[in-house]
């Protein structure tokens, strides 16, 4: 029988979590912002959004019981969605004030971004604003259903000092540039999918890749 | 690629959309709601919604603009003016706003800043700093709309924002607000270079080279623009039905004062700072095309 997804948005008390839920609401999917072992587990998907510092959003997240859930969900079949900070958080470790261990759902580290430079000037950091994303090889999103719509090169909103380095280079699912520097602006692995940029700040096509989570929550319901 | 953003800023009076000059002399342009919706629409790439009169009438009605845009708009949403205490806060960002801008409480309470962007994170929490030009040359920062002084020295004063945790900031010159001569090169460049986050330069576009100048000169990372969208909209929109005719814009419609006011579109902007060379997001048509 058909229903409407459920998805869980974890709340580990750090940042504005309601711009995920109304980007949800928009597209057709129930959400709920919980910190609940049990509600997590129920939950059709898992959203891990975020702003703020690495450490203590693990540190909250293991106060909370929620690090070896996270972990097993990525292990499921089940969609985890990381975004912004919960994009960095799925990385073994970050070198955001110290060394700090991450989920080690992707292996790979999350670094600053080392002095971005333009046309002789240095660009701020955090990024604030709008940059784009690229694929990595061409037609490379044509087979990838989280990127349905999406042109390479289309413009996201992006808020960060820091950005992920996977090991494996396969997972990248787009690059962008930040004055010299490439960096990963999203990755996947069977499951798991995450964003260093803000898809539900993102205008239209922003929205594009949440109806696209949807479907695919969706699909993997009605299995 | 950096991309300077271009801000669409709308002052609010109760359920109205208000714009004066020197944050004086207030006039109703109409409803914020349709305002944001059409820059959001063109391409503006983020909206400020600025409480004019916020402490002197609570702010239930701003909570509802809030909670009504952000149902319909997927861009990054500030709210500012009035706001306290963490509670004020989580208030407006519960109801749908995606960072707020601090001001007054700020600068009586610093460690506002400190605590607001350890909870909520620094990229939540924008500082807006409102300065008045001394004879000397310095910048005095001023705060309630440019009303009341403080002593402070507003460049001091953004260093001192940052060190607390404030994510970007805004620097509105009082004597430019509204006048529509231009921005203050000086001020925002000398506290853009000098600081690692963003500045969002506010207060006195009137043309494009206005914009243009104060993203390169100025080295700014962004504009806020109020006036200058605001009556090219109204505008545009005489005489075709969606502009709700509750304003008042008998000034516009009479000519003489019309002709002092050369506004400029969202997609218009953009397009003078590309042919510049100042990269910026493309109006919303020419993105979905990539």
């Amino acid at each position: 029988m058909d229903r409407t997804p459920a998805v869980a948005i974890v709340d580990y008390h750090l940042g504005n979590l309601y711009s995920v839920r109304r980007a949800c609401e928009v597209v057709g999917v129930q959400a709920a912002i919980t910190s609940s072992r049990t509600e997590i587990e129920k939950a059709d998907a898992v959203i891990l959004p975020g702003v703020g510092a690495f450490g203590d959003a693990m540190a909250a997240l293991r106060e909370l019981g929620l690090v070896e859930l996270l972990r097993d969900i990525a292990q499921s079949d089940k969609m985890l969605v990381g975004i912004c900070l919960g994009q960095q958080l799925l990385m073994s470790e970050s070198h955001e004030f110290g060394v700090h261990q991450g989920l080690d759902i992707i292996r790979g580290a999350v670094r600053r971004f080392e002095n971005p430079r333009e046309d002789g000037r240095t660009l701020k950091v955090p990024q604030v604003g709008w940059n784009r994303i690229f694929e990595l090889a061409p037609n490379a999103w044509q087979n990838e259903p989280v990127m349905d719509g999406i042109t390479s090169g289309e413009y996201m909103y992006f808020v960060h000092s820091f950005h992920v380095q996977p090991e494996d280079p396969s997972v990248w699912l787009s690059s962008s540039r930040y004055g010299q520097i490439e960096f990963c602006s999203s990755l996947m692995r069977g499951n798991v999918v995450a964003f260093q940029f803000h898809p539900e700040r993102s205008s239209r096509m922003g929205l594009q890749i949440y109806r696209n989570l949807a479907r695919m929550i969706g699909n993997q319901v009605s299995k | 690629m950096m991309n300077h953003r271009i801000i669409a800023r709308l002052d609010i009076k109760g359920p109205n959309l208000v714009k004066g000059i020197h944050f004086e002399g207030l006039r109703v342009l109409g409803k914020p709601e349709f305002f944001a919706r059409h820059y959001y629409e063109a391409g503006a790439d983020e909206l400020i919604y600025m409480d004019a009169v916020a402490s002197l009438y609570g702010r239930n009605s701003l909570l509802q603009i809030v909670e009504r845009t952000s149902k319909e708009i997927f861009i990054p949403l500030t709210v500012g003016g009035g706001l306290r205490t963490l509670e004020d806060i989580q208030a407006v960002l519960r109801a749908g706003a995606d960072k707020v801008s601090l001001n007054t409480a700020a600068i009586a309470n610093p460690n506002l800043v400190r605590e607001a962007s350890r909870r909520f994170g620094s990229s939540t929490i924008l500082v807006s700093i409102e300065a008045i030009r001394r004879p000397d040359g310095t910048y005095e920062a001023y705060v309630n709309y440019g009303r009341d002084k403080t002593g402070v020295d507003a460049f001091d004063w953004a260093c001192q924002a940052v060190d607390l945790g404030a994510g970007e900031l805004m620097i509105t010159a009082i004597q430019r607000e509204g006048t529509r001569k231009g921005f203050d090169l000086e001020l925002t460049r000398k506290i853009a270079e000098s600081v690692p986050v963003p500045v969002i330069a506010s207060g006195g576009a009137g043309n494009v080279e206005h914009i243009r100048e104060v993203l390169s000169k100025g080295k700014a990372d962004a504009v806020s623009l109020a006036s200058i969208l605001h009556y090219q909209l109204i505008r545009e929109s005489l005489g075709h039905g969606d502009y709700s005719d509750e304003g008042n814009i008998e000034f516009l419609r009479d000519k003489q004062s019309a002709s002092k006011i050369s506004g400029a579109s969202v997609p218009e902007i953009k397009s003078h700072l590309e042919k510049n060379g100042i990269a910026c997001r493309p109006p919303a048509k020419a993105a979905v095309h990539g």
